[in-house]
């Protein structure tokens, strides 16, 4: 394995307005850091404007959802053999520049996955979030928040960020098995169950440049409902540990 | 009004249908998406068979009151057609997406084939 091989993995479904600044960001950011586009059955030509930007691109021949997508970047990843993952949306939601704060714990040794929160406490005003999310969409991450905090016995603020940083344990758990639909919410039971340490970081996030949240109004009690399910049912189903990377 | 039995008999049966569901979810041979459909359906068909007085009720609106568990029938039918009715749109969904794979992959293999022919000319 060559040492500190690290790679970001960006989802995007129609994302082609935004996920080339993404990519120009990230490789800005750090020059030697891989970056994977997972095109999820784009129509817009997300994944040309990806490859342009120097990204490497997986495209999917339809679209899977956020869940296989970003799993679909841990099996590369996970393949590949690096180190270390750090994941991001394709919208430009998650600013690179915010990074730092996301590897320093998992540099230390001190974490196996890394959540950028942005509602964990802050000790400086700089740090603050001046976005809110709408207010629905707030209630369902406050009781998504509260409902995995009371499961795992530990105080998570944000279940639904997708902006994350993991080691390659982490890697190879998620490459096995990942959820779909609503991934971040179930994969915290998932660490909590294979005894992965978690750490949340607060992080700004910028309001998105483009395209609209994957979760509309109508299909949001249905997805509060299914996850819900899948959170009670992930604390009793059984859990296979992956194999070790090739 | 509905004999104790059946609703003792239609109880157990929902009761059973429930914990079969839960079961395959816990072992991961039937995904949440899936499940909640027959979830709504063994909760509904419960609550109509334990609650006497809400199917009699019930079964009086419909004019069907001198023969209430009708109204258990007409609800297990309804809730196995609707099934039904998702699970054809999900295979049409599947038929779609695995067409356009096997299209895919046999794009592939093409691709993959000339370039190894390219690689190779005399065909080793």
């Amino acid at each position: 394995m060559i040492p500190d091989r690290r790679v970001a993995i960006v989802p995007a479904h129609n994302e082609g307005g935004a996920v080339g600044g993404v990519v120009a960001e990230l490789k800005a950011f750090d020059p030697h850091l891989d970056v994977l586009v997972v095109d999820d059955g784009s129509t817009d030509g997300t994944a040309a404007v990806a490859a342009a930007a120097g990204a490497f691109v997986v495209t999917l021949p339809f679209n899977l959802g956020i869940g296989a997508a970003v799993q679909t970047g841990f099996k590369f990843a996970h393949e590949q053999g690096y180190e270390l993952a750090v994941r991001l949306d394709g919208d430009g939601q998650h600013d690179p520049s915010e990074l730092p704060k996301l590897l320093a714990p998992l540099d230390r040794g001190e974490a196996d996955i890394v959540v950028g929160s942005r509602f964990a406490p802050v000790l400086a005003d700089a740090d603050r979030n001046e976005l809110r999310p709408a207010l629905a969409r707030r209630v369902g991450i406050v009781f998504f928040a509260r409902l995995v905090s009371f499961l795992t016995h530990q105080r998570v603020t944000d279940t639904t960020s997708g902006f994350q940083a993991l080691n390659a344990r982490g890697i190879a758990i998620f490459a096995a098995d990942y959820p779909h639909d609503y991934p971040e919410v179930e994969a915290t039971v998932m660490v909590y169950k294979h005894r992965l340490r978690l750490v949340e970081v607060p992080v700004r996030m910028r309001e998105r440049e483009h395209g609209e949240s994957s979760i509309t109004a109508v299909r949001s009690i249905y997805y509060v409902l299914k996850v819900t399910l899948a959170l009670l049912v992930g604390m009793v189903r059984r859990y296979s540990i992956p194999e070790a990377a090739p | 009004m509905t004999p104790l039995r059946v609703s003792i008999a239609a109880s157990i049966a929902s009761l059973l249908l429930l914990l079969v569901v839960l079961e395959l979810i816990r072992g991961r041979r039937l995904k949440e998406r899936y499940a909640l459909l027959w979830l709504a359906t063994g909760v509904v068909l419960l609550v109509l068979s334990a609650w006497r007085e809400g199917l009699n009720t019930i079964a009086g609106w419909l004019g069907v009151g001198t023969y209430p568990p009708a109204i258990l029938f007409a609800a297990a039918t309804l809730f196995v057609i609707v099934v039904l009715l998702h699970y054809s749109t999900v295979l049409s969904k599947l038929t779609d997406e695995n067409v356009l794979l096997a299209q895919k992959l046999g794009l592939l293999e093409e691709r993959v084939g000339r370039g190894e022919a390219k690689e190779n000319p005399d065909g080793r």
